[in-house]
C-alpha cells in the first residue's frame, strides 16, 4: 500500500530512509552502526500514523527525521523524506527553516524540559508563528486562545500569562500541544507526549490530542511504547525493532490479528498470572495512624494512614503523583520521621528517624528505586554495589564476598562477567536487575519498591515484575510496591492501598479492592488504565464520575 | 590503557614541561652550575658561554638561581596547594553532608575570610607573624582551601541528595563511607580542574608576596622575588627580570594542560573503557 502512491498524493512519504550515528566501542576503532535500515512510510493528509517499539528501535529518530533532523552526532544517510512533495534533505539550511515550524512541528516528551522557564507561555506559543510571518501577534494569540479552548485548559484567556512552572504538568503537554498547533502546520510529530504522566492525566491530555487533530484535520506522527495508548489515536500502527520495520497495518488488525511473534509479544505483555496470597493473622510491619509532613508541619503529605504487611507477601500502594506514596515509603524507612502515628516492626515499634534504628534494622527493610541509574554510585562496580551490603550488614570479605555476589548476580539472571562493569555499561533493565541484587543481599524481610518498572519499556518492566515474583517465593521476601500502573497491581499484588491525597481511600486484599462497588476514585484510577481496544477511550471520558486531581 | 599514543599533544606537552620542571626543583644542586647566592660575575651580564642567562643584579648566575628558585617555588606551593585541598574538600564535603549548624558556622565564616581580598590579608599575617617558610605555607594554604571549600561544598550539596546517598544512608553508612566513598569520587572531576588552577594560583600568591618582600626571604631565591630583584633593569633593556616570569607563566600553562587531560579522563563514567 505504501510505494505506488507519487509524492504529490501523500502529506509525507519516506523512502527507503537509513540514519547512521558513529559510536566509540570500548578498546576498539570507533565505527559506523546504522540506526534506522530502509524504513518507508507514507502518511495522507489528517490522518495519525503510530509509531511503536522499545527504547533503541529507532521510533523517535525516523520521527524526527521528518524534521530534517538528527540528534547529537546522528546522520541521515540514505533515502528521501518528501513533505508536500519537496524532498527536504536536499532543501538546504534555509528550506528547513522554512518547514520546521510551519510545515512540521514537534511536541516532546517531556515538556517541563521543552519549555523555557524564563519565557510565558503565549510568547513560546505564537512564536513559531510570528517568525514565519503567518500573521500579526494578535491573530496569532486569538488562534492560541481558541486552540487552548479546544484542549480544555483552564482560564484559556490568561493562562498565557503563566508561566511554565506554574501550570500542572498536564496541562503543559496540552499546551505544547497547542503551540504546535498555532502556526497550522500539516504535519506533527509527537514524541511520547503522555508517558512521563499519570494515567489520569494521561487520559486528558489523550483526549485533548484526539480532538485538536480531527478538528484541525492536521496529520501526525505519534510516538510511543505504549500499544493501549497508540490504539486509541491512531488510524495506522507501524511496529518497529532495532531500527527495522516489524509490522505495518491498520490500527485494528495490528492489536487484534498481528502477524508478527513480535507484535504478538507486545500486545500481550501485560499477563502475568500470580495467585493472591490470603494476608496471614500476623503482620510483620505495621504502619499505624502516620501522619507526616514536609516543612516542620506546614504540608501535611500523610494524613493518618494505617496499612499492615505479612511476610512474603506484596502489598501495592496505588495513586497518582502527589497522593503521598513516596512520602509513605519515607516514613517507612526514617527518611521522614512522621508527626504522629508510629511503624511497628516484628512487633516492636520502630524508631521514627533513621540515625536511631540499629543496623539490624536497617537491613530488613532496603529499598528499591525509580530511577535505577542514579540509584547507583557511577564511581563504583556492579561488584562493589552489590558487594557492599554483604560487607556492611554480614562482615564478609574477599572470595567468599566475590562468591556472594556471583550467586546473587545469577539469582538476578546476569551472569558473573557483570563484576567489573560500571552502571553506565548496563542497559536500563540490568540497572534496575542489579538495585534489586543489592537490596537482595541484605537478606531482607522487606524490600520498598518505588515505581521500580515505570521508567522501563514494557517487555523489560514485564521480566523485572516476573523476577520479582520468583524472588519472593525463594527468599519469602516481603514487597511494598508503590506504583500507578494498576495493570503492574494487578499483576503482582496480594492486598492494595489506594491513595488519594494523602489519605488511603481504599485497602483490602486484591479481590476485595478491585471488586465493585467502587468509591469514586478508585473507579476513576481503573478506568483511566488504556485498554488495548478502540474506541476505549471515548467510552472512558464519557464514564468518568470526578475529576483527576493533576487536572 | 594508558598507551601514549592515545594522550593528546597539549597533554604530551604539558607533561613534558611539567616533568621538566619537577626534575629541575628535585635535583637542583646537581644541576646549577653556581651556588646559590654565588656572586661570580659582573651585575647584569649578558648571556654567554659562562652564563647561559646571564647574570642578575648583584651579578650571580641567573640560571643557577633559576634552578634554586624552581625548587623553592614548586616546593612552596605543591604543599600550599596540598594543604588548602585536603583541608577545603574535606571541610566542604562534611559541610554539605552533615549540614545544619555546622554548615551555617563553617560557611560564614568562610565567607568571613573571602570577604578580605586574600593578598591583603596574608600581607598583614605575614608582617605579625615570623617569616619562615611553614608559616607562608600555613597562611597560602588556609586562605586557598577557602575556595576550595566553597566548591567541595557546592558540588556535594548536589550528589547529597543523589538516590545512591540516600540509599547508602539507608543501608546505614556512616558519615566517612558517604563523604569518601560515595561523594569524593563523583565531585573529582571539578575538583581536578580546580586543582590545577589553584595551583598556578599559589605560585602567583607566592611570586606576588615574594615580590611585595613578605614571601621568600633573601638569599633564597624564588620566581617572584628574582622579577622584584632584577625590574629595575628592564629599564635599561635588561632581560633578567623577564625570565622568571616567562618561568611561572610556562609552568602555569604546562600545569594546566595535565590538568585538563586529567580532567577529561576522571569524567568517563565508564571506567576508562570507552569514549562516552
Amino acid at each position: 500500500m505504501a510505494n505506488l502512491a507519487t509524492p504529490s498524493d501523500n502529506l509525507l512519504d519516506i523512502r527507503n530512509l537509513r540514519i547512521e550515528a558513529k559510536v566509540y566501542p570500548p578498546g576498539e576503532e570507533p565505527r559506523n552502526i546504522t540506526l534506522v535500515h530502509d524504513v518507508s512510510l507514507t502518511l495522507k493528509k489528517g490522518k495519525v500514523l503510530g509509531l511503536i517499539g522499545e527504547s533503541g528501535a529507532g521510533k523517535s529518530t525516523i520521527g524526527l527525521s521528518s524534521l530534517g533532523y538528527g540528534r547529537g552526532g546522528v546522520r541521515i544517510t540514505g533515502g528521501q523524506v518528501f513533505i508536500n512533495g519537496r524532498d527536504i534533505l536536499t532543501s538546504g539550511k534555509s528550506g528547513i527553516r522554512k518547514l520546521r515550524g510551519r510545515e512540521v512541528c514537534y511536541v516532546a516528551q517531556s515538556a517541563a524540559a521543552a519549555f523555557n522557564p524564563a519565557h510565558r507561555l503565549m510568547d513560546q506559543v505564537v512564536e513559531a508563528s510570528l517568525l514565519h510571518g503567518t500573521g500579526t501577534r494578535a491573530q496569532a494569540e486569538k488562534r492560541a486562545v481558541a486552540l487552548f479552548k479546544k484542549l480544555s485548559l483552564p482560564d484559556p484567556e490568561n493562562i498565557g500569562k503563566r508561566f511554565p512552572h506554574q501550570v500542572s504538568g498536564g496541562q503543559l503537554q496540552r499546551v505544547m500541544t497547542a503551540m504546535a498547533l498555532c502556526s497550522e502546520p500539516d504535519l506533527i510529530v509527537f514524541d511520547e507526549p503522555t508517558t512521563a504522566l499519570d494515567v489520569t492525566t494521561q487520559i486528558d491530555v489523550l483526549a485533548a490530542i484526539k480532538d485538536a487533530i480531527r478538528d484541525t484535520g492536521v496529520a501526525a506522527l505519534y510516538i510511543t511504547h505504549d500499544l493501549a495508548v497508540v490504539a486509541q489515536v491512531s488510524d495506522e500502527i507501524m511496529v518497529l525493532r532495532h531500527g527495522r520495520l516489524v509490522e505495518w497495518g491498520g490500527t485494528r488488525q495490528i492489536i487484534k490479528e498481528p502477524r508478527q511473534e513480535y507484535t504478538n509479544q507486545l500486545v500481550s505483555v501485560h499477563e502475568i498470572t500470580h495467585e493472591e496470597q490470603k494476608p496471614g493473622t500476623t503482620p510483620f510491619l505495621s504502619v499505624k495512624n502516620v501522619t507526616a509532613a514536609y516543612g516542620g508541619g506546614a504540608v501535611k503529605v500523610l494524613k493518618n494512614v494505617s496499612v499492615d504487611i505479612y511476610p512474603g507477601q506484596t502489598l501495592a500502594v496505588v495513586g497518582e503523583s502527589g497522593s503521598g506514596k513516596s512520602t509513605l515509603a519515607r516514613a517507612v524507612t526514617g527518611l521522614l520521621p512522621p508527626l504522629e502515628g508510629n511503624v511497628t516492626f516484628a512487633g516492636r515499634p520502630l524508631a521514627n528517624r533513621l540515625a536511631d534504628r540499629t543496623k539490624d534494622d536497617l537491613r530488613q527493610l532496603q529499598m528499591i528505586y525509580q530511577m535505577a541509574d542514579v540509584a547507583m554510585n557511577p564511581r563504583q562496580t556492579v561488584g562493589t554495589i552489590i558487594g557492599r551490603p554483604l560487607e556492611f550488614y554480614f562482615g564478609m570479605r574477599g572470595k567468599q564476598r566475590d562468591a556472594r555476589v556471583a550467586e546473587l548476580l545469577d539469582k538476578i539472571e546476569m551472569g558473573k562477567g557483570f563484576i567489573d562493569r560500571y552502571p553506565a555499561e548496563l542497559s536500563g533493565g540490568q540497572k534496575q536487575r542489579v538495585c534489586i541484587a543489592r537490596a537482595l543481599a541484605a537478606k531482607p524481610k522487606l524490600i520498598i519498591c518505588d515505581e521500580v518498572t515505570s521508567a522501563l519499556d514494557p517487555l523489560v518492566a514485564h521480566g523485572i515484575l516476573e523476577l520479582l515474583l520468583e524472588l519472593q517465593k525463594e527468599e519469602q521476601v516481603a514487597y511494598l510496591f508503590i506504583t500507578h500502573d494498576l495493570a503492574t497491581v494487578k499483576s503482582i499484588a496480594d492486598s492494595i492501598a489506594v491513595m488519594y491525597r494523602g489519605e488511603v481511600v481504599r485497602y483490602g486484599s486484591k479481590s476485595e479492592v478491585l471488586k465493585p462497588p467502587f468509591d469514586a476514585y478508585t473507579e476513576l484510577l481503573l478506568s483511566s488504565v488504556p485498554e488495548m481496544e478502540i474506541g476505549w477511550l471515548e467510552k472512558a471520558i464519557k464514564g468518568r464520575r470526578m475529576e483527576s486531581a493533576g487536572n | 590503557m594508558l598507551s601514549l599514543t592515545r594522550i593528546p599533544l597539549g597533554a604530551v606537552i604539558g607533561l613534558i614541561f611539567t616533568t621538566l620542571f619537577l626534575l629541575t626543583a628535585i635535583f637542583a644542586p646537581l644541576i646549577a652550575p653556581y651556588g646559590l647566592g654565588e656572586i661570580v660575575g659582573q651585575v647584569w651580564e649578558p648571556s654567554s658561554a659562562n652564563f647561559l642567562l646571564g647574570t642578575d643584579n648583584l651579578g650571580r648566575d641567573l640560571l643557577s638561581r633559576m634552578i634554586y628558585g624552581a625548587r623553592t617555588t614548586i616546593f612552596i606551593a605543591v604543599l600550599a596547594t596540598a594543604l588548602s585541598f585536603s583541608l577545603g574538600s574535606i571541610l566542604g564535603f562534611t559541610a554539605a553532608v552533615v549540614g545544619g549548624w555546622f554548615d551555617m558556622i563553617m560557611s560564614r565564616f568562610v565567607d568571613l575570610l573571602m570577604a578580605i581580598p586574600t593578598l591583603i590579608f596574608a600581607l598583614v599575617v605575614l608582617s605579625v607573624l615570623p617569616t619562615n617558610i611553614f608559616v607562608l605555607i600555613m597562611v597560602m594554604g588556609i586562605l586557598d582551601s577557602t575556595r576550595v571549600y566553597r566548591l567541595s561544598r557546592a558540588v556535594a550539596v548536589d550528589i547529597n541528595v543523589m538516590d545512591f546517598v540516600e540509599a547508602a544512608k539507608l543501608r546505614g553508612e556512616g558519615r566517612r563511607w558517604i563523604i569518601f566513598r560515595e561523594i569524593l569520587p563523583n565531585a573529582l572531576s571539578p575538583l581536578v580542574s580546580e586543582l590545577g588552577l589553584r595551583f598556578i594560583y599559589s605560585v602567583l600568591l607566592l611570586s606576588a608576596l615574594s615580590f611585595l618582600g613578605l614571601g621568600v626571604q633573601p638569599p633564597a631565591a624564588d620566581w617572584g622575588g628574582m622579577v622584584k630583584e632584577n625590574k629595575d633593569g628592564i629599564v635599561f633593556g635588561i632581560p633578567a627580570a623577564l625570565i622568571p616570569a616567562a618561568a611561572i607563566a610556562a609552568l602555569a600553562i604546562s600545569v594546566n594542560l595535565v590538568a585538563d587531560w586529567v580532567l577529561n579522563r576522571t569524567t568517563d563514567l565508564k571506567g576508562g573503557r570507552g569514549n562516552g
